[in-house]
């Protein structure tokens, strides 16, 4: 196996007392000191800092500016570029051919050209794919910087004292700041269901940032067990593992991703790959969908667990993708794809857990209120 | 108190040996958040899976250390399964057995023993 690669914050992890952990790749920090329930109940009563620098930033230039670089890349994901404000952030995905999901991303409108933030395990794919599929335009990636989270509803408070004006941000708002730790990207996003900002940062700063932003009394360091647990009570899908290849954006109930312009009789309709079976699906439907499910008693129906539409059924119509126990809801939660028929909030099934059918019912997520600054 | 390779401790108090886990192993486990005990009364065997426990990280068995009867088990950490992480040595015990064969014991490690197994 390959030698895992390091972030600009490993040795500070380190040094932080981080319990590591290969993903996509890097050498990760699973759990610091608090550990995974602790950091996650911290996230949400006050700030959370989290290292994602293995995930990809890429910009993307196209010699007209903005509008040809959106041009170019609405070729590729269904969602309008186009029409996306200056300075503005929207959720999107690459769709193949067939409509199934190669990687989802975070797309900015920088002005003169496009900012994009793709999934580590996807990133060197997604460049490839976007170098391939837009000949006009250059797709560099930015190997140069950090990038950080600070989730919570003590995130602005942090931030704002480093990169004066954050607190004015709206989410999905982006802006260019001046800090003392040189220019800072900075989002008002995440992937908790929090508040916060995605912060990205030169290298050779990120460290002398990172150990600023943990300064503050409200901020602790947060690992990947507890990032995991905050985006699925938030009712946030992982890439490769609630959405993939075999999944389309209607099954995995992402079609609020795709804009009015870019659905049959937009003014852009379809031109993304897999168009005609996405469009054909949210006209006529799908045979499974993805939903939130709430298990009865304190035992996580985990990844694998297969559904069942009742105690004796011997086909299983559905499986969970991704599960575990909610430390703020104080109750296990999954979330999986089941057959269109059972799909309506507090149906009841069954997932098998260590051979034995245990009741679960259909439930609306996310499964904590978002917390977002509208 | 004795040891076993599964980071499981037993302490034999006139016959009746409760079972928990180390320190070492609930540290490792990380939060706990469910646990599965047997009913009173069963019978149970060396190396039987006789708890199911599920942390923040993954789902593991504990096995049966030794032959016998459960005569009590520890309601506490069903409710608040926690409790075995705040206290994995004393209040976050498991379940109570009446060894059928207490000679078992005898092949398990002592304090001394585990320490230097767990380095």
């Amino acid at each position: 196996m390959a030698e895992l690669k390091e972030t600009p914050l490993t040795q500070l992890h380190r040094e932080l007392g981080a319990k590591m952990t290969g993903f996509a790749g890097y050498d990760m920090p699973l759990q610091f000191a608090l550990g995974v329930m602790k950091e996650h109940q911290h996230t949400r009563a006050k700030a959370g800092l989290f290292d994602v620098s293995h995930m990809g930033q890429v910009i993307v230039r196209h010699a007209s500016g903005y509008g040809g670089a959106a041009q170019a890349l609405e070729s590729l994901v269904p969602v309008d570029l186009m029409s996306l404000g200056e300075k503005r952030q929207r959720y999107g995905f690459f769709t193949n051919a067939e409509g199934g999901i190669l990687d989802d991303l975070m797309l900015t409108n920088r002005g003169d050209h496009l900012f994009v933030v793709v999934n580590a395990a996807c990133k060197d794919a997604d460049i490839a794919h976007m170098k391939a599929g837009l000949p006009d335009c250059d797709v560099v990636e930015v190997t140069d910087r950090a990038l950080l989270a600070l989730q919570g509803p003590a995130a602005v408070e942090a931030l704002a004292p480093i990169a004066g004006g954050c607190e004015i941000m709206k989410f999905l708002d982006t802006g260019i700041f001046t800090s003392d730790f040189g220019e800072l990207w900075i989002s008002r996003s995440g992937y908790t269901g929090e508040d916060g900002y995605e912060i990205s940062v030169m290298a050779d700063q990120a460290e002398t940032f990172a150990r600023a932003l943990l300064a503050h009394d409200a901020v602790e360091p947060i690992g990947l067990g507890a990032r995991d647990s905050l985006r699925l009570e938030a009712g946030l899908c992982l890439y490769g593992q609630d959405i993939d290849t075999s999944t389309t954006p209607v099954e995995a109930g992402l079609t609020w991703a795709i804009q009015k312009s870019r659905r049959t009789d937009g003014k852009r309709a379809g031109g993304f790959p897999g168009a005609e079976v996405i469009l054909d699906q949210m006209a006529n439907g799908v045979a499974r969908c993805r939903v939130g499910l709430r298990p009865e008693g304190r035992a996580p129906m985990r990844h694998g667990t297969a559904i069942f539409g009742s105690e004796d059924a011997e086909t299983p119509i559905g499986h969970v993708t991704s599960g575990a126990f909610g430390p703020t809801i104080e109750a296990p939660m999954s979330m999986g794809y089941v057959a269109a028929s059972h799909t309506a909030p507090d149906t009841q099934l069954f997932g098998e857990v260590r051979g034995k059918r245990m009741p679960v019912k259909v439930a609306s997520m996310p499964f904590t209120p978002a917390n977002f600054k509208r | 108190m004795k040891f076993t390779e599964e980071h499981e401790w037993l302490q034999d108090d006139d016959g009746v040996v409760t079972v928990g886990i180390t320190d070492h192993a609930a540290e490792q486990l990380g939060d706990i958040v469910f646990v599965e005990l047997p009913e009173v009364g069963t019978e149970v065997t060396k190396d039987e899976e006789v708890v199911v426990i599920e942390s923040v990280k993954a789902a593991s068995d504990i096995l049966a250390p030794i032959d016998g009867e459960i005569v009590e088990v520890n309601e506490a950490i069903v409710d608040e399964p926690s409790k075995v992480n705040e206290d994995p040595m004393g209040g976050g015990w498991f379940f109570k057995v009446k060894p059928s064969d207490p000679g078992q014991m005898d092949d398990y490690m002592d304090e001394a023993g585990y320490k230097s197994f767990i380095g």
